[in-house]
């Protein structure tokens, strides 16, 4: 049985599991023995922090609420997934697709088996990141936590502070721990002042949460309902994922106004986000002129993977917008069903109130009871799984516009060169003209500016190609780092809800246990 | 036009709400049953020693209407003043479903294929429960009649059960539609007068009281229950979204890896549907159908209030009558009447109500047993696919890690 296996300890080359990766019983089995090893604390976070740095460390435990009764259900479950096999064959083989072999999958993963903890793919997705971006050099020991959110002044000038804790070992900060006071249009702030500094060179900059004119009135009135509650926490926690994904980045990593947002105690104020004001106006004008830009350049695409990839872009974005709708709608059901399972949970106990017959009427109350826990579940679960998964997508659609944009700015700046060559040209047919011409006097002096501005502009035509080029590569790089990221951050979140799931199922299975016996027990 | 035939399995399918006792001398049930455009055939099939049949089994076939008919010949019945007469069974009612599945058919154009099939499949799976409810409640009500030792007698209800012709029994037309509603006005109004007179009978005082508040929440409950498993359904149907976008995303843009997810989330919807449909039954229906029930039992209560006090009134006219000295020996007759009416009524309603608490905590027992043990079942089910599916991501894990490799 499970509950007599021993994980070896850290380090082993597990090589006898491996083989029984093909009978998939044992692979589970040795989940599980990994899984009683370890009750470890739960410790959420909305991503992944990056303080697991290298494997030395040892794995850190991750997020999640072990209990050690789980064993049972999982063993149970490896009995009747045994039996299931035969019809899952199919999904089963190692075979999805014919260019792949586990190649050696063994030095890199055995370490890993010895994560023990529940979250055991989030640590192998990270080990096998790690091994990758240790070879970027991508790992950063930063963290960041916004919290505490305060409402500061009165009236419609009131505004919500937020306290943003950076904790990193980092040589460019001054400390290893600090924290500042910041508000919303800070965050837009820096946002914007990184946008225009890296967009145009084909980085991608993580978008900032949106504005909610609404969500923010109802708190600046001083509403006290959970509605705003609700939207405070959604906020801090979509600021949080904000910065974090920011930090991650390891060029805008490096900004000093990032530093400066993170470190300083002392902002100035960034009016420049607000939409009436002077340069809010002008941006609206810049997006409307882009706009009409993108529809007239014609680019002629040499390189098959751009197009590719914006072609992939599309169909993301739009599938992502109708997995999101698809998510807000079920979790907008799920309020509902808890709502009236709360409310039938009311009536049931007020039927098992007017039974005259004791034992039914002692059954019915406690059937109430069971109902009304059940939708606290219910609750609970809504939360972690289907909300997180909800922002996480809007989140990323997003962020695909972000992409989109830098795609964009590729654009432009391969018209930039174009435009360059045009007048290049342009200037060289001026000059054979001057050649051809026959006015001695202002001959030299045009042949020299002509010559002047010739080179001027070879100069800027090599500026241009080279740009170019170095937008693609930038490009390239950046798009290969979000795609990973967006694995990584979906596989999270799916991990996470599958957990989750484990642990309500559990509790609704002690729920149920404990009302049979009263069930039974009407006479 | 959708035809189904549907062969219920004797055991489960019977005495879904309540446990009757299976009698060798009668025995009856819903062998087969028939949906066409509009109306549902029902083959009643009965098995019977008593003498009174020509053969010991046979069958007839039976349309709804046919049931409603035979429910209000008891009731108008003044025999039968003193039972508990079985509720009828509700209309079979595909309108919803039907409504849906053409919805489908127009929206064909605007869903994968897959989505379609589906979507098909889950609608025609609900149109499939909502028939098999309909045979049980008309199971039901005829089981129900041949559990109870008058009823059974009935020579209306022999006719139904062996005359293997159609009874030429209409719906009601309009104006006889409007005739039973102004008498179900009369009646609640009475009811009002009559329920104010202040029993006697404590039994009885007691049986009132209980079964006025008792009726108004079960009435309560079961539309509570209603919306939780239409809640449930709906949460079922977004899985179902859920997973075929995930699958979608999975094919086209990451080959294989996230498979098992959809995967995992459309058995997650099964197990939500699954679940719904049996709180439906378990729940939903039990208290729909006790809702009927304690409405009949009141209507037991309100004839015997009604003979009462008739039996009163008789009992002032009487001595109104020997004060006059007019007219006495009908006055007489009139009371002694009543006197037996009322007697008899009481009689056998104390051993109805009875019977009737019996039963009710019976059913309640069996369906609220059985709804635990459905529901630990799933929740130990989704557990077994939770594993199943996780197994396969860390499987996966391994498959992507080669993969980094090979590049």
């Amino acid at each position: 049985m499970a509950a007599e296996r021993e994980p070896p300890p850290l380090g082993d080359a597990r090589q006898p599991d491996l083989e029984e990766l093909e009978d998939g019983e044992d692979l589970f089995t040795s989940t599980v023995s990994t899984l009683e090893s370890s009750p470890s604390s739960p410790e959420p976070a909305s991503l992944p922090a990056e303080d697991i740095s290298t494997n030395s460390n040892g794995p850190k435990p991750a997020e999640i609420i072990l209990e050690d009764d789980r064993e049972d259900l999982f063993a149970e479950a490896t009995e009747e997934v045994s039996l299931d096999s035969p019809e899952r064959e199919p999904i089963l083989s190692p075979e999805p697709t014919p260019a792949i072999t586990p190649v050696t999958p063994t030095t890199l993963v055995a370490p890993r088996m010895e994560s023990k903890s529940i979250a055991a793919p989030v640590i192998f997705d990270r080990s096998r990141e790690e091994i990758e971006e240790e070879a970027n050099g991508d790992v950063f020991d930063i963290e960041i936590n916004v919290s505490d959110p305060e409402k500061v002044g009165d009236g419609m000038n009131a505004y919500m502070a937020y306290r943003v804790t950076t904790k990193t070992a980092l040589p460019m900060f001054n400390k290893n721990e600090f924290s500042v006071k910041r508000r919303f249009s800070d965050f837009l702030g820096l946002h914007s002042k990184l946008a225009t500094k890296y967009m145009h060179v084909g980085y991608i900059v993580p978008p900032a949460p949106e504005k909610s004119i609404v969500g923010m009135t109802k708190v600046k009135v001083g509403k006290e309902d959970s509605s705003s509650t609700e939207f405070v926490e959604k906020r801090r926690a979509a600021l949080e994922r904000y910065l974090q994904r920011t930090v991650k980045h390891p060029t805008l990593l490096q900004d000093p106004d990032l530093r400066q947002f993170l470190e300083s105690s002392e902002l100035p104020r960034a009016v420049n986000t607000q939409a009436l004001s002077g340069a809010g106006i002008l941006r609206m004008v810049n997006k409307a002129a882009d706009a009409v830009n993108k529809m007239t350049i014609k680019m002629n695409e040499s390189d098959a993977w751009f197009e590719e990839k914006q072609q992939q872009f599309e169909n993301l974005d739009q599938q992502l917008r109708k997995l999101h709708a698809s998510v807000e709608a079920l979790v907008c059901h799920r309020k509902e069903l808890s709502a009236n399972t709360a409310a039938f949970a009311k009536s049931a106990a007020m039927l098992g109130n007017s039974e005259d017959h004791t034992a039914l009427s002692r059954a019915l109350s406690q059937l109430a009871e069971v109902e009304e826990k059940i939708d606290q579940l219910h609750q609970e679960q809504a939360f972690a799984d289907f909300y997180m998964f909800s922002e996480l997508l809007g989140d990323y659609i997003r962020l695909i516009a972000a992409v989109k944009g830098v795609f964009d700015h590729r654009m432009k700046c391969w018209q930039k060169w174009q435009d360059a060559q045009v007048t290049l040209q342009k200037k060289r047919e001026a000059e054979a003209k001057l050649q051809l011409a026959n006015k001695p006097d202002k001959l030299q002096q045009a042949k020299d500016e002509i010559k002047e501005e010739i080179e001027e502009w070879e100069t800027k035509v090599q500026q241009g190609e080279r740009d170019f080029e170095q937008i693609s590569k930038t490009i390239r790089k950046e798009v290969g780092r979000f795609e990973r990221e967006r694995v990584r951050d979906f596989k999270t979140v799916i991990v996470k809800y599958l957990e989750s799931l484990v642990q309500t199922q559990q509790q609704l299975i002690k729920y149920w246990e404990a009302f049979l016996p009263e069930a039974k027990a009407i006479a | 036009m959708l035809g189904c035939l549907f062969v219920p399995s004797n055991n489960e399918e019977q005495a879904i709400n309540v446990d009757l006792q299976t009698d060798a001398a009668l025995q009856v049930d819903i062998s087969d049953a028939l949906s066409e455009r509009d109306k549902v055939k029902f083959t009643v099939h009965t098995k019977s020693s008593l003498p009174n049949f020509k053969q010991n089994e046979f069958s007839v076939v039976r349309q709804h209407e046919e049931f409603i008919w035979l429910h209000d010949s008891f009731v108008e019945n003044e025999d039968y003043a003193g039972y508990i007469i079985p509720p009828a069974p509700p209309r079979p009612d595909f309108d919803a479903s039907r409504e849906k599945l053409q919805k489908l058919g127009e929206g064909e154009g605007s869903m994968t294929k897959e989505e379609f099939t589906k979507m098909k499949q889950e609608l025609e799976a609900e149109y499939l429960a909502i028939f098999k409810k309909t045979v049980a409640m008309h199971e039901v009500f005829l089981c129900r009649v041949a559990a109870h030792p008058i009823l059974r007698k009935d020579l209306n209800f022999h006719v139904f059960l062996e005359y293997n012709q159609d009874l030429s029994v209409r719906g009601k037309n309009k104006k006889e539609k409007l005739e039973d509603f102004f008498k179900n006005m009369v009646k609640s109004a009475d009811g009002v007068i009559v329920s104010g007179v202040k029993d006697v009978d404590d039994f009885f005082e007691h049986e009132r009281t209980f079964l006025v508040e008792y009726h108004n929440r079960v009435k309560d409950a079961s539309a509570k229950s209603d919306k939780m498993t239409r809640s449930h359904k709906n949460v079922a149907d977004d899985y179902n979204r859920i997973g075929s976008s995930l699958y979608t995303l999975g094919t086209k843009v990451e080959v294989q890896l996230y498979c098992h997810i959809p995967l995992f989330y459309f058995s997650q919807q099964k197990i939500e549907a699954r679940v719904s449909a049996d709180e439906d039954l378990k729940l939903s229906d039990l208290l729909k159908y006790y809702l009927r029930e304690s409405q009949a039992a009141k209507d037991l209560l309100y004839r015997r209030s009604r003979s009462l006090v008739d039996y009163e009134n008789a009992n002032k006219a009487l001595d109104k009558a020997r004060a006059k000295n007019k007219d006495v020996l009908q006055a007489e007759t009139t009371q002694q009447l009543c006197c037996q009416k009322f007697e008899k009524i009481s009689e056998s309603a104390k051993q109805e109500l009875i019977d009737f608490k019996t039963r009710r905590v019976a059913a309640f027992r069996k369906n609220l047993v059985e709804l635990a043990e459905l529901e630990l079942k799933h929740a130990k089910v989704t557990g077994i696919y939770f594993c199943f599916h996780f197994r396969q991501l860390l499987f996966h894990r391994i498959i992507e890690v080669g993969l980094e490799g090979t590049l």
